[in-house]
């Protein structure tokens, strides 16, 4: 009995781990490519056809080669483990490049297919001699499917959905079990290779693990990169805090904020954004005034703030520390915010707003005079519910008898219904509003809602203490603001309630349309 | 003798469940996780069942005097208390544990709030009656819609997202497992759903509706309590009604209301589920309130009611008739030592299994046909968020291939959607048998427990373990009583309801439904009968 006899079981091990391999580098692929492309059917049934396809121009190919077979298999399974292995990095490095990305998805899921096509060929033909050939194609064969399905199931039960494993990850594990299996081959089949292709193979052997070991330890910050792709300009700052994704980029005329992907402001207009948010609900404010500034992290709103020279006090309360750390300490941003949070005059609280809110009633907080409520848009729960009647009623009991609030309230444009759903919640609560809107070009046609407990006037005018100092608004365009054109109009909504958040459904609708 | 942890998982979660989790998953290290059974004093009740004392010990003990004794103070027996404070008149409660509450107890000190067992209840239909007096005094209660109608306060009305479901590795909104649902699917939902909107509709001859909260007020229309002799099952069946993805959302609703599978569940009760909490001139389910320490916010509200007049650990051990009033013996289980108690009157406010064995008159046959459910509930104490994937973290969270119902989460409600956080993890034994649905229960020890639950949740939430500081179990062994077929509209249940001499009788029992409304409404009700009987009778 041969040596390989011997070793029988080991290579169908091999031929197993292939197949498994195999079907979950074409899994990987469809499932990246539909993250990036939608479309989930389209995305797998192409990947899968065109895999296989592959496979068969692999199967045809390994009639070319003649020589040196078995040191030729151990080679292309070593190819395989490399491509294969770090194709899930590339593609996520292609991220947002969406030319480049199908050229390099269609292009190493070939590669990939024509490899494993032409690694079952060789091993039949490598074996051919040592085994009963008819028992050889039964084994090969019925290992080859039974690894497809093995490579199936760990794939989407264990791998995706219990252990959740990232997918590029899990591409680099494949990719080393691979190769382990090509190293493990150049002993199996020692027989049919020479000692020094033998070396050879060995030394390219270790060189591939460690490639995919490397990729594995850096594959969080490759991905970063690969998010790049995302973001117009360079990213400086990337943070997973447990709130949310946080990422600033720049280039050398502007910077701009990223919260979970969606802009919160570019430093070219943000000022308008900024000045319309502040400055009309600081109109009347009295000297030595206490404003109550709900979100704004990015110290932005404080910086207008800052701008009133007989301010009393600024609490700033923000979900997260990550977002206010960023404001104190980023050269860029507190440039930005010319350093706001550092002001003795400004309180910095990380809670949720609305938990601070409730828990500190009844009358724990003292009253304030102006109230800016600065959050991201409602596209989800949990955002949502600061903008419900329940959220609305804890700002009143904050609210001094003759306070001014102002509340961003997303494009009257755009999200016709979201905006006035704000506008008309607010009102529901008690209070008397006023809305307005201005353009912030990064943003589009952007909306406020002013409010307080009586009866009032749009302002007429701004403090003309700090008037000078401003780039955007003015007197003279102040009343503008205060008219709404017919397409902006307001329309009938329904009250967003914490029980029933009309508003994240509105929004999510709305925006579902632009985007 | 130690199980095997696949034998362990089988026996508390099914085998189907335990082979998928031993077959491809990671052994959760769960050592270093804290925790213990928490749990009513099963043993005082054993000790009274199995060494009951007797008259000899009480002979010279002390004795109190008051117009009526309460005996347990669940929701029904504080409902009863607070009826009687509200009309001015004498009682003193006997609660056997150190805290008030029955199975509607809750964790209140430190930290953060939550229930161990009921967690919340529907905002009434009808702006009237004393139910909606009680609500109102906790403030509980809006009329501000535009047309004055009766709500909750936005604040106790449970916020959205309220239920999301764990199906085939992904957290989906809502509890219909819509995901690759058929036409015919979606078809067999509408059609069930606009039954149960005409069954909310339905009045009888003399404008009760079908069914209605209390039980009581339902209508009484053989044509509609002969569906309580099929089981759920079975009237499934003759609607036509055959979807599997219908069968599992029922008999979930089964499962969390009355611990009760479809089959073994009584039609009458799957349908009042639905009907009863709908209201047909709005056309949607009323809302439900909650508060993050369950039911317990009413608990404590009806005890501070009954300002003063409460002795927790009391072991009651007989009631009887004497004279022309009532004694109540009791041993306070802390010092061990007896008292008795006269009054003119009392209200039996404990379960029926346990009523039974106390009071010494002719009670009525038919005790041996209420039925209870065992539950298991575990408070899962969290450091801060597992991940999951797919819909955002709701009120409630189902599983759809596990026998527990999921998790409720005790932050929600606070708006509080990062860091700490308390899980109450609901799991009803639903043996067709409840004997040995109460025997499966005690079996497994708190470890078991404790992994069983977590590989459990684990599934739907990577990176679980890290994340729970303690998981505290709690079982309860007659947990709830059980709608089974015959037994709301049999003879048993209506006549234990029925005064035997100076003895009234209140509890969630005599409704045949666990439900705070029907504690609450039995307590009210055997307190107005006492009031009657206090003003007619001699003084
Ligand atoms: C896991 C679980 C979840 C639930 N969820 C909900 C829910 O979400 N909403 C809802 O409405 N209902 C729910 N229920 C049902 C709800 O808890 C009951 O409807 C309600 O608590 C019943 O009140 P009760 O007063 O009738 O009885 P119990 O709560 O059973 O109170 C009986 C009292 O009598 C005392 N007692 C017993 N024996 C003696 C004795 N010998 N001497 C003195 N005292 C004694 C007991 O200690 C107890 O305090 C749930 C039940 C369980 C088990």
């Amino acid at each position: 009995m041969s040596g390989v006899q011997n070793r029988a079981p080991l290579l169908f091990l091999t031929v197993l781990i292939i197949a498994t391999a195999g079907l979950v580098y074409e899994l990987l692929a469809g499932a990246i490519a539909t993250t990036v492309l939608g479309n989930s059917l389209r995305q797998y049934s192409i990947t899968i056809g065109v895999y296989l396809f592959a496979m068969g121009v692999g199967a045809y190919l390994s009639k070319f080669i003649e020589q040196r077979i078995a040191q030729r298999f151990v080679d292309i399974e070593l190819a395989a483990a490399l491509i294969g292995g770090t194709q899930g990095l590339l593609l996520y490095l292609a991220y947002g490049r969406a030319d480049a990305f199908g050229v390099l998805l269609y292009g190493t899921l070939t590669i990939i297919g024509i490899l494993v096509g032409l690694e079952i060929p060789l091993l039949m033909r490598i074996l051919r001699d040592d085994l009963d050939f008819k028992d050889l194609v039964a084994k090969v064969l019925t290992f080859d499917y039974l690894g497809a399905l093995i490579g199936s199931l760990v794939f989407s039960i264990v791998l995706v959905e219990m252990l959740m494993i990232p997918l590029e990850r899990i591409g680099i594990l494949f990719g080393l079990l691979n190769c382990a299996v090509g190293l493990m081959s150049t002993w199996v089949l020692r027989e049919h290779i020479y000692p020094r292709g033998r070396l050879q193979l060995r030394l390219k052997g270790l060189l591939v693990g460690g490639i995919l070991v490397l990729a594995l330890v850096y594959s969080t910050r490759l991905r970063i990169v690969g998010e790049q792709g995302l973001y117009p300009e360079r990213i400086v700052h990337v943070e997973q805090s447990p709130y949310q994704r946080i990422v600033l980029t720049s280039d050398s005329s502007r910077l701009s904020l990223y919260i979970d992907g969606n802009l919160q402001f570019t430093s070219m207009d943000e000022y308008r954004y900024h000045e319309s948010l502040v400055h009309p609900a600081m109109a009347d404010a009295p000297a030595g005034a206490r404003v109550l500034v709900l979100g704004g992290g990015d110290g932005l709103a404080a910086r207008e703030l800052l701008r009133y020279p007989d301010l009393g006090s600024v609490t700033l309360v923000d979900l997260d520390p990550a977002i206010t750390d960023l404001a104190r300490t980023l050269p860029g941003l507190r440039t930005l915010n010319g350093d706001a949070l550092a002001d003795a005059r400004i309180e910095v609280i990380n809670d949720d707003a609305m938990v601070w809110l409730d828990e500190a009633r009844p009358g724990a907080i003292a009253p304030f005079d102006v109230v800016i409520v600065d959050f991201p848009d409602p596209n989800n729960f949990s955002l949502g519910k600061l903008y419900t009647r329940r959220f609305y009623r804890l700002v009143r009991e904050v609210m001094k008898e003759d306070a001014s609030l102002v509340v961003q309230s997303t494009s009257p444009l755009i999200a016709r219904k979201s905006f006035w759903c704000v506008e008309r919640t607010i009102a529901s609560v008690g209070l008397h509003t006023v809305p307005y809107h201005v353009s912030v070009p990064s943003f589009g046609e952007w909306g406020y809602v002013m409010a307080r407990r009586t009866h009032f006037e749009p302002p007429a005018r701004l403090r003309a203490d700090v008037t000078d100092g401003l780039r955007f608004l003015d007197d003279a365009m102040l009343p503008g603001l205060f008219t709404f054109p017919r397409d902006m109009a307001p329309v009938e909504v329904e009250l967003n309630r914490l029980n029933h958040q009309v508003l994240v459904h509105y929004y999510s609708a709305e925006w579902a349309q632009v985007n | 003798m130690r199980l095997s942890r696949r034998e362990m998982l089988s026996a508390i979660l099914g085998t189907p469940l335990a082979s998928a989790l031993a077959a491809c998953e990671r052994e959760p290290e769960t050592a270093a996780i804290a925790g213990g059974f928490v749990e009513p004093s099963m043993e005082v009740g054993h000790r009274l069942r199995d060494a009951a004392p007797r008259d000899g010990d009480f002979e010279g003990a002390p004795v109190t005097r008051t117009e009526v004794a309460i005996v347990g103070g669940g929701p029904a027996g504080l409902s009863a208390a607070w009826r009687l404070a509200r009309a001015g008149r004498d009682f003193r409660l006997l609660e056997l544990e150190p805290q008030c509450g029955g199975t509607s107890r809750s964790e209140r000190d430190g930290g953060l709030r939550h229930p161990w067992g009921a967690h919340y209840i529907t905002t009434p239909l009808s702006d009237g009656g004393p139910l909606v007096e009680l609500l109102d005094e906790l403030g509980a209660l809006s009329r501000e819609d535009a047309r004055g109608r009766l709500g909750g306060q936005e604040e106790l009305l449970v916020r959205e997202p309220k239920v999301r479901l764990f199906y085939r590795g992904y957290w989906y909104p809502g509890l219909y497992p819509r995901v690759g649902a058929s036409d015919d699917d979606l078809t067999q939902l509408a059609r069930f759903e606009r039954r149960m909107a005409g069954f909310a509709a339905l009045r009888d001859g003399r404008g009760r509706r079908a069914f209605a909260i209390p039980v009581d007020a339902s209508s009484d229309d053989p044509e509609l309590t002969a569906l309580d002799r099929i089981s759920a099952t079975e009237w499934l069946k003759r609607e036509g009604l055959t979807s599997t993805r219908l069968h599992w959302l029922l008999d979930h609703a089964c499962r969390d209301d009355y611990g009760l599978t479809l089959e073994h569940t009584s039609a009458w009760a799957l349908i009042f589920y639905h009907a009863s909490r709908m209201d047909p001139a709005r056309d949607n389910d009323a809302d439900v309130l909650t508060w993050p320490e369950g039911n317990g916010a009413l608990v404590a509200h009806l005890e501070g009611a009954a300002g003063g007049r409460i002795d927790t650990g009391q072991l009651v051990t007989t009631v009887v008739p004497e004279g022309d009033g009532v004694r109540v013996d009791a041993i306070d289980w802390r010092s061990g030592k007896a008292r008795r108690v006269r009054a003119r009157r009392a209200i039996m406010a404990a379960p029926r299994f346990i009523a039974r064995r106390l009071v010494r008159a002719g009670l009525p046959a038919g005790s041996a046909d209420f039925q209870y459910g065992a539950w298991l509930v575990a408070n899962l104490h969290l450091r801060g968020r597992p991940r999951s994937r797919g819909h955002e973290d709701a009120w409630d969270n189902v599983l759809h291939d596990s026998p527990s119902l999921g998790y409720v989460s005790a932050t929600h409600q606070r708006g509080r959607s990062f860091g700490p956080s308390v899980w109450t993890y609901f799991m009803p034994m639903v043996d067709g048998d409840a004997r040995a649905g109460r025997k499966r229960l005690l079996e497994p020890s708190w470890q078991d427990y404790r992994d069983a639950v977590i590989a459990d949740l684990a599934r739907a939430h990577a990176e679980l373990e890290p994340q729970v500081s303690r998981v505290d179990v709690c079982r309860w062994g007659h947990g709830m009583i059980q709608p089974r077929p015959g037994f709301i509209w049999g003879p048993s249940r209506w006549a234990a309801a029925q005064p035997v001499g100076p003895i009234h009788f209140a509890h969630s029992d005599l409704s045949g439904i666990a439900l705070f409304e029907e504690a609450f409404h039995h307590g009210v009700r055997a307190a107005d009968e006492v009031r009657a009987a206090l003003k007619e009778g001699p003084t």
